[in-house]
């Protein structure tokens, strides 16, 4: 049966068919919002959401949230390499 | 290093979007809601720490003042999760900044106060004023009582904000004085380090602590005005 371009997931695009693929995805304020909240209960439902959830669940995200700042400063700390000379 | 030492504590933006409002919302996203009777062990532990807190806090006061108990909690839980989340590395913390906890102490601090003067009018007037004092001292001690009770508001925003970034200025110091020492003597630096730890601990500590301390304080003028 043959899916519609539209509804395909990204695993079963073809990559000839990648930039228009992308170009039908839905970028409104709603979508982007949609994509989020999906995003959100895929990693919740996988990680904390279990009858068990450990350390690891909740130390991924805050290892994302460490790497986020470190992105976000990193032109002041471009200064503070170890160097004979500064 | 002076510039390099208070970097942190600039508010982020980026490209001229304040993420200031991205990361205060942050802890929000830790703190999973519990939806069913019996819930996911880490949702089990948040609702029993709650719970616990709650019962602690809420205990002194009467049916009128509980109904603060929504407030106060959240309020404990803001204040303390983003504390901690500001002693990992090269986070952010908003309780560094005077203008958020302003904002935090001067509103609780009014309703209570403007609680009690339309409950209770006689008996919050007659704070001002304690009991058996003599005769000739009583317009000085009015002067007085009045001016402690508009401090309590200033009082707490800056002791919050000035025992958290002491101690994020302080980890700075002394991390930057372990490394310069690395390549001078190795036992110096092993010292410092240890004492690096140990404020860490403090530090974590201190966290939690001011959180408690700030909530316990509004629940406190809460209980003399309810």
């Amino acid at each position: 049966m043959e899916v519609p371009l539209k509804e395909k997931r990204l695993m079963e695009v073809k990559l000839g068919e990648l930039p228009s693929w992308i170009m039908m995805r839905d970028f409104t304020p709603k979508g982007i919002a949609g994509a989020f909240q999906r995003g959100y209960h895929r990693y919740y439902n996988k990680y904390i959401n279990v009858k068990k959830g450990g350390v690891a669940g909740v130390s991924m995200v805050l290892a994302a949230y460490v790497f986020f700042n470190y992105c976000r400063s990193y032109k002041e700390l471009k200064h503070e390499r170890r160097r004979k000379y500064h | 290093m002076n510039e390099n030492l208070f970097a942190s504590f600039i508010t982020p933006t980026m490209m001229g979007l304040p993420i200031v409002v991205l990361i205060i919302m942050f802890p929000g996203m830790l703190f999973p809601s519990t939806t069913r009777l019996i819930n996911n062990r880490l949702v089990s532990i948040q609702q029993w720490l709650i719970r616990m807190t709650t019962k602690q806090m809420m205990s002194i006061h009467n049916k009128k003042g509980q109904t603060w108990a929504l407030m106060l909690m959240s309020l404990i839980m803001f204040i303390g999760s983003t504390n901690l989340l500001g002693l990992l590395p090269h986070s952010f913390t908003p309780t560094t900044q005077l203008s958020m906890n302003l904002g935090m102490a001067i509103p609780l601090w009014a309703g209570t106060v403007i609680l009690g003067f339309r409950h209770k009018t006689k008996a919050s007037l007659a704070h001002f004023l304690p009991q058996g004092t003599p005769l000739p001292l009583i317009p000085m001690l009015v002067i007085i009582e009045t001016i402690s009770l508009f401090i309590q508001p200033m009082a707490l925003a800056v002791r919050l904000t000035a025992n958290i970034t002491a101690g994020h200025l302080l980890i700075h110091l002394i991390g930057g004085a372990t490394l310069a020492l690395m390549s001078i003597s190795m036992t110096t630096a092993f010292i410092t380090f240890v004492i690096l730890v140990l404020l860490t601990v403090l530090e974590f500590a201190v966290a939690l602590i001011q959180a408690y301390v700030f909530t316990l304080l509004v629940s406190l003028y809460l209980h003399d005005n309810a």
